[in-house]
């Protein structure tokens, strides 16, 4: 997928100033958390599993090779083939072989992030595949020719109104106008059956890789990801190495932080395991099935300080509840993974050249930690890439030299307090009529959108030190 | 402190406090500084102010320059280690101190680091928790408006601060706190963040504004300048007529001088 993280705060300037779409997102940044917390409060264990999950998926990390290995065993014992990408375009040329084995003309697809990581279906439409987004977000947003907003509801920025429109120009709708919400679904349903049943090659992504049994685990509402899988003669799973979990038992865990975490529910409509072919005594189910896995640098992150961020259960409750991520929306980040994980998740999988911006969208408010089902401590993991960013002095020299003297004269106190005692009683006389600056030099940030308040008067340790002062010569004199 | 006060004080040796006063309330707010101290003095606390104190390092080490947060941590850690308890009026300072110190230093520096987090509070937590401070017996508290409490992000979630400040209003200043709807979502200042990126710090700090206006509220008070001064300096560029306050001045009844942004 093209990048324009680059161009953040543009990006945002233009989101702010949409406000249809900036209305849908407070309405939405005010339900979301309110589902959240109905489904965690009415779950006691919560918190004790969350910290049982994080203990897992530390242990699977520590040993990613060993369990690696074991899924593909298992995997490959099921009759499965197994693939490892090193990085995206080897996994989008890994899938064209396959569907050019089979002579596929057409692709059912759902459920999968890491295929819009590696742009795998802009690579196979130029391979002259036709490529269906099944769920309905992403059919929503591929029919737009858009990108996902939000890594669980990828049209989540689009009206029903727009959806209808959308509808109305692209499919052939006779005079049926399709007033209502649940008609829109229909539709979809309608035009989505006839590609699930022309589809020679279905690709889903995957929850959890089990390596106990070498199945995957999938979650959906729709049901689209069964229909992909067992439809189409062969099935794909494309998916990351960092999903694999020792044991069947622990990604029934983890599923139950996640869909709580991500929808409020308690549980999605679907929940499936996907095993292998089909038997001979099975009635259905693909003829041939794949498991592609990429790396696309986890390895290197495994290594980093960056670790826990392969934790991310990819529930999107950080993003729900980030105020910047609400302000803003997903597609001012510029790339497929949004929000708080995607600030740190983007500069990590591309470069930190290009996406420095993404890590300074946070004030360090902590409310995306404090949901983090994975328990990842997401601020400090950004504050990390601002290091980063500052040691590679990749932000603009005046903060970053603004910073360094502001510090270096918070070293020296005696420097200190002469210059604020000059500096800000000056201030103060200048503001005292009104108490407040609309303008104000060198700090046209701040100015921009809000008025500067005006010292009260002397600095503190002006007055103290005066009035200490007086206490003393009090003493001397009786 | 005279002998009359002395006398009155309880037996145990009073708590031997330091004012980390803050370098927002330094420069632009003396009275939080001057509020904090009648309020432990009141809490039968002896206060002192350690002169050489300037800022806790947060616009450092949040911006990542870590090296340099470092040094004005070791600074600050030798500054106030011989106090008996740290008092910080801001939840995002006492924070810095108690929490983030540790984590940004190795070693020795790290265990002193430790030493003093042990023993550092923001303010409503110090007068409410450990010194239990108790309304003045002879005076009765004037009257005050309603008042809308902002949670500060830092206070609220590393320091666990939400029923203090409440309990605080409601037993020394005699008033309930107003809740806003977003109690808990951030108000956009973010220290450097509202400079770097003041389009949607704007949007933010709008949103906060009328959650709190929306309170009916006449004072919106809260524990850190930061979002207060985000806060007053929105309201002064929309004409809304809402006081913002630090709670410190609310709770020792000195409120007779201007809200922050306003003028003579």
């Amino acid at each position: 997928m093209e990048q324009h993280s680059d161009t953040f705060l543009d990006n945002a300037s233009a989101a702010l100033g949409n406000t249809a779409q900036a209305e849908r997102r407070d309405v939405i940044a005010a339900f979301a958390p309110l589902i959240r917390s109905a489904a965690v409060e009415g779950f006691t264990e919560f918190d004790a599993l969350r910290q049982h999950v994080k203990r897992v998926r530390q242990h699977s990390l520590d040993h990613l090779e060993y369990y690696l290995g074991q899924f593909e065993h298992e995997a490959v014992h099921n009759g499965n083939h197994v693939h490892f990408a090193r990085d995206g375009d080897e996994l989008n040329s890994l899938v064209l072989d396959i569907c050019q084995q089979h002579d596929a003309r057409h692709v059912a697809k759902g459920k999968s992030m890491v295929t819009e990581e590696t742009g795998l279906n802009d690579f196979l439409q130029r391979a002259g595949l036709e490529v269906m987004e099944t769920d309905l977000g992403e059919y929503i947003i591929q029919q737009a020719g858009e990108t996902p907003s939000h890594i669980v509801a990828p049209a989540l920025h689009k009206s029903a109104g727009e959806i209808r429109e959308l509808f109305q120009a692209k499919h052939k709708l006779g005079d049926r106008e399709l007033p209502e919400t649940v008609d829109l679904v229909s539709e979809a349903r309608q035009v989505l059956r006839e590609h699930f049943l022309k589809a020679e090659v279905g690709i889903i992504g995957a929850n959890a890789l089990i390596a106990e049994n070498g199945y995957s685990m999938l979650v959906t509402n729709e049901g689209n990801g069964d229909l992909c899988a067992n439809l189409p003669r062969v099935l794909i799973v494309c998916t990351t190495i960092d999903r694999v979990l020792p044991l069947a038992q622990d990604a029934t865990a983890m599923l139950r932080l996640l869909v709580r975490s991500a929808t409020g529910q308690s549980q999605t409509c679907y929940t499936s395991f996907y095993s292998g072919p089909r038997r001979e005594s099975d009635v259905d189910g693909p003829i041939e099935t794949h498991f592609v896995l990429l790396d696309n640098k986890r390895s290197e992150i495994l290594d980093s300080d960056y670790r826990e961020m392969l934790e991310c259960i990819r529930c999107g409750a950080c993003l729900n509840h980030c105020p910047i991520y609400s302000a803003v929306g997903g597609h001012a980040y510029g790339w497929v993974y949004t929000g708080p994980m995607g600030s740190i998740l983007t500069p990590l999988l591309t470069s930190l050249e290009q996406s420095h911006a993404l890590p300074n969208a946070c004030t360090s408010c902590g409310r995306c930690a404090e949901v983090c089902p994975a328990d990842i401590p997401l601020p400090d993991l950004l504050r990390d890439l601002r290091h980063e960013e500052n040691s590679k002095k990749l932000s603009a020299p005046r903060w970053r030299l603004g910073l360094k003297l502001h510090s270096w004269l918070t070293r020296h106190p005696p420097l200190y307090h002469a210059l604020t005692s000059i500096v800000i009683p000056v201030l103060h006389w200048f503001g005292r009529k009104h108490g407040n600056f609309e303008r104000l030099p060198l700090a046209a940030g701040w100015t921009s959108q809000r008025n500067f308040p005006a010292p009260e008067g002397k600095t503190f340790m002006q007055q103290y030190k005066a009035q200490q002062k007086r206490r003393e010569q009090g003493k001397h004199e009786r | 402190m005279n002998e009359r006060d002395r006398e009155h004080s309880p037996p145990q040796r009073k708590k031997r406090v330091a004012l980390f006063v803050t370098c927002l309330a330094d420069l632009f707010r003396p009275s939080v500084a001057f509020a904090s101290i009648k309020l432990l003095e009141q809490a039968g606390c002896e206060v002192t102010v350690p002169l050489r104190q300037t800022c806790c390092g947060q616009p450092a080490y949040n911006s990542g320059n870590y090296e340099d947060a470092v040094l004005q941590a070791q600074e600050v850690i030798q500054l106030l280690a011989g106090a008996d308890y740290v008092v910080v009026p801001s939840g995002s300072c006492a924070g810095m101190i108690s929490h983030h110190y540790p984590t940004l230093l190795d070693g020795e520096w790290r265990d002193r680091a430790l030493e003093l987090a042990a023993k550092t509070f923001e303010l409503t937590v110090f007068l409410k928790d450990i010194a239990h401070i108790r309304p003045k017996r002879k005076k009765s508290p004037a009257k005050l408006p309603s008042v809308a409490y902002h949670d500060g992000c830092a206070g609220l979630r590393e320091l666990q601060i939400k029923s203090q400040p409440r309990d605080l209003l409601r037993e020394l200043s005699g008033v309930e706190v107003c809740e806003l709807q977003q109690s808990e979502v951030c108000c956009g200042f973010g220290g450097t963040f509202c400079a770097k990126m003041p389009a949607i710090s704007g949007k933010m700090v709008d949103d906060k504004l009328k959650d709190a206006v929306a309170t009916g509220a006449r004072i919106l008070a809260g524990g850190d300048l930061g979002c207060l001064l985000n806060i007053a300096g929105r309201a002064e560029r929309l004409g809304e007529d809402i006081e913002v306050r630090h709670i410190a001045e609310l709770l020792s009844m000195q409120f007779d001088g201007p809200a922050i942004g306003k003028g003579k």
